[in-house]
């Protein structure tokens, strides 16, 4: 099967600055792919290459099979929804939804009827006449999501949609995007820093950092079994322990990162892996208490059900885990 | 103890002068509106827009042929002076002008304002504006004798036409009715390049301005959506840039409207209306009609205004 968007060894270098750098990825036809990262990580200039606003530097990119690098934004059957939605602040929504049907030469009966359509599907039935100004930013999102999903993309692009609504307005659009992907079954490519947002939402997750894709699979491998130190920093704020520790627990001296929700609070038994410490702090969550444990120098955090027996700071206390809770990451980085 | 710790909350007033004037502004805000706008607002109310009403009277006052002294009386004899063959051609000559080097700054000033706006960077745009401003900081007569002398017939142009072996094109130019004449220096082609390189400069940063603004992303999308190059430009980028143009046609097309020293140097002998109330109000001393005369371009702007807001010029705002 052709892949949706194919990266070949592709790299895009301001100056001395390696934005992206030898990226190699394939989007699956129908996905939902996340691309995560830091600010400056390289995953918007991934995804502005796959709209053709940057051209790579080095390297191959297909969509659908077709070579892509040299060929314009608008020859492309791509479509992206801004990061600030990017409406033309002249134009009516119906006209801004309408836009990519106008310049395509559609009759000027059958876009309007598409665009009200368009504006129907994000639940923003009878806006037409009004103008960007004039709505709220959750409204805009859904505009600029009718705006790109009128044209029938191939692949939809989503630069950090989400990143502009507030907290419960954002988890709403997170369900309405997933599901409005699984009728429409488009590609969808979304760039997000928000590792929940990825997790939730996403197929499958490609981890950015300095240019490079550091992890690429699905949340829970990502999630789980972190390749790298970063990725295991980056997505949900992993225990990372130092090889000499690794060590004593007689698995190999690498790096290792071990989730705080892995760990239990006193001993359990069964063949778990037990370590005495003395508890640093504690902090109240809401639906968990997180623990910060001194063990021999080294620094645990654990997530603690709300439920649980909290000890008083430094008081001592046992930590066990599982064997295969603790996972090994690769030297590098 | 700290240094905080030891403050009071609330501090007494700093006693001075300059203390209690601020305290007295701060729980006042209106004398003190009124202190910043009061000087600016009774200079343009009374001189400024007194004496152009006052000068707006003097066009309802008439004439008298034979003593040459002005005749204090309302009418309308003064406008429909105004409109006789001579004078009317004087105002259509005028509007066709202003309306032409409108046009060509527009097109010349777009290019190099988008550049500007779009690509300068650092450096290149510190040399923008340096270009687009050096000019006014010289002396507005000089540049047009200088002009003048470029244009000569012995001049540098005539000069470097003549060494690409385009004589024949320039003299085939100067040899069209109304546009044409002896040398480009006497001839209306002569005084529109003056007019279009001296009002350069306010139109090229009014659009340039309203270039300024149009976001990037606004051209991506365009583009994302299929739109091509021309269509993007057609469809965003100029709506979004009218504003701009508008603003800067405004002065181009005033300017020209009421310059008088232009025409004088360059250019036939016959008047504009700058030179027509120049001379009305000077040697004919005929300031009914020398009034009359500058409400045309007063009224032809504000129609121009209409019109513009009207078309949805200023809907980008």
């Amino acid at each position: 099967m052709t892949a949706a968007v194919l990266f070949e060894n592709v790299s895009r270098h301001f100056g001395a600055v390696r934005a992206v750098d030898a990226v190699d990825l394939a989007v699956a036809e129908g996905e939902f792919f996340a691309m995560l990262g830091p600010s400056g990580s390289g995953k918007t200039t991934c995804l502005r290459l796959m709209a053709g606003f940057e051209q790579p530097t080095a390297g191959h990119i297909e969509i659908f099979g077709e070579t892509a690098e040299g060929v314009p934004p608008y020859r492309r059957s791509v479509n992206t929804v801004f990061q600030d939605y990017a409406l033309f602040p002249h134009l009516s929504i119906l006209d801004n939804v309408a836009y990519g049907l106008m310049v395509k030469g559609v009759a000027r009966e059958e876009r309007r009827k598409a665009a009200e359509d368009a504006l129907a599907m994000v639940k923003l039935p009878g806006y037409g006449v009004r103008r960007p100004g004039q709505l709220s930013g959750g409204q805009r999102q859904r505009v600029a999501l009718a705006r790109a999903l009128v044209n029938k993309p191939k692949v939809l692009l989503l630069d950090e949609p989400l990143g502009a609504l507030d907290l419960k307005l954002r988890e709403q659009m997170q369900e309405e995007l997933k599901s409005l992907q699984k009728s429409l079954g488009i590609t969808f490519v979304f760039v997000t820093h928000d590792q929940g947002e990825a997790l939730s939402m996403a197929d499958r997750i490609a981890v950015f950092n300095d240019g490079r894709i550091q992890q690429l699979g699905t949340p829970e491998e990502v999630y789980k079994q972190p390749r790298t130190r970063f990725v295991a920093d980056f997505v949900g704020s992993s225990n990372i322990l130092p090889p000499e520790f690794v060590a004593q627990l007689g698995a190999a001296p690498q790096f290792a990162s071990l989730r705080p929700e892995a760990i239990s609070l006193g001993q359990s038994g069964n063949g778990r892996l037990v370590l005495d410490g003395t508890v640093l702090s504690r902090s109240f969550l809401g639906a968990a208490n997180r623990v910060l444990v001194n063990v021999n120098g080294t620094r645990i955090n654990v997530m603690s059900p709300a439920a649980a027996l909290i000890p008083a700071e430094g008081d001592p206390v046992k930590l066990s885990f599982d064997r295969t809770d603790l996972h090994l990451m690769e030297a590098a980085s | 103890m700290s240094a905080i710790a030891q403050q009071h909350a609330i501090q007494t007033g700093r006693g001075s002068l300059a203390g209690r004037v601020s305290d007295f502004l701060w729980k006042h805000p209106h004398v003190f509106l009124t202190i910043l706008l009061g000087p600016p607002l009774l200079w343009l109310g009374i001189i400024y827009l007194g004496s152009l009403l006052a000068l707006l009277l003097q066009s309802f006052f008439s004439i008298d042929d034979y003593s040459g002294l002005i005749n204090y009386e309302f009418t309308l004899a003064t406008y429909r002076q105004l409109l006789n063959d001579a004078n009317f051609d004087i105002i259509i000559r005028t509007i066709l002008m202003a309306a032409i080097v409108t046009l060509f700054s527009a097109v010349i000033a777009f290019p190099i304002a988008y550049y500007a706006a779009r690509y300068a960077r650092g450096k290149w745009k510190v040399i923008f504006y340096l270009g687009v401003m050096l000019p006014l900081w010289s002396s507005y007569l000089v540049k047009i004798y200088a002009w003048k002398l470029i244009l000569a017939k012995e001049g540098i142009l005539t000069w470097l036409v003549t060494k690409l072996n385009l004589l024949w094109l320039l003299d085939a130019w100067l040899s069209l009715p109304v546009i044409g004449g002896n040398s480009l220096s006497v001839s209306y082609t002569g005084t529109f390049i003056v007019f279009v390189y001296v009002w350069m400069p306010f139109m090229i940063l009014p659009i340039q301005a309203a270039l300024e603004r149009v976001p990037t992303n606004l051209i991506e999308a365009s583009s994302d959506l299929g739109g091509t190059p021309q269509q993007t430009f057609r469809h965003v980028l100029f709506p979004l840039a009218l504003p701009g143009i508008v603003a800067g046609s405004i002065f181009t097309f005033s300017l020209t409207l009421g310059d008088y020293i232009i025409p004088q140097i360059i250019g036939s002998s016959r008047l504009f209306i700058g030179q027509a109330v120049y001379a009305q109000q000077g040697t004919a001393g005929n300031i009914p009609l020398a009034a009359a005369f500058t409400v045309v371009p007063i009224v032809i702007m504000g129609l121009y205004l209409w019109m513009a807001r009207r078309m949805g010029a200023f809907d980008a705002l």
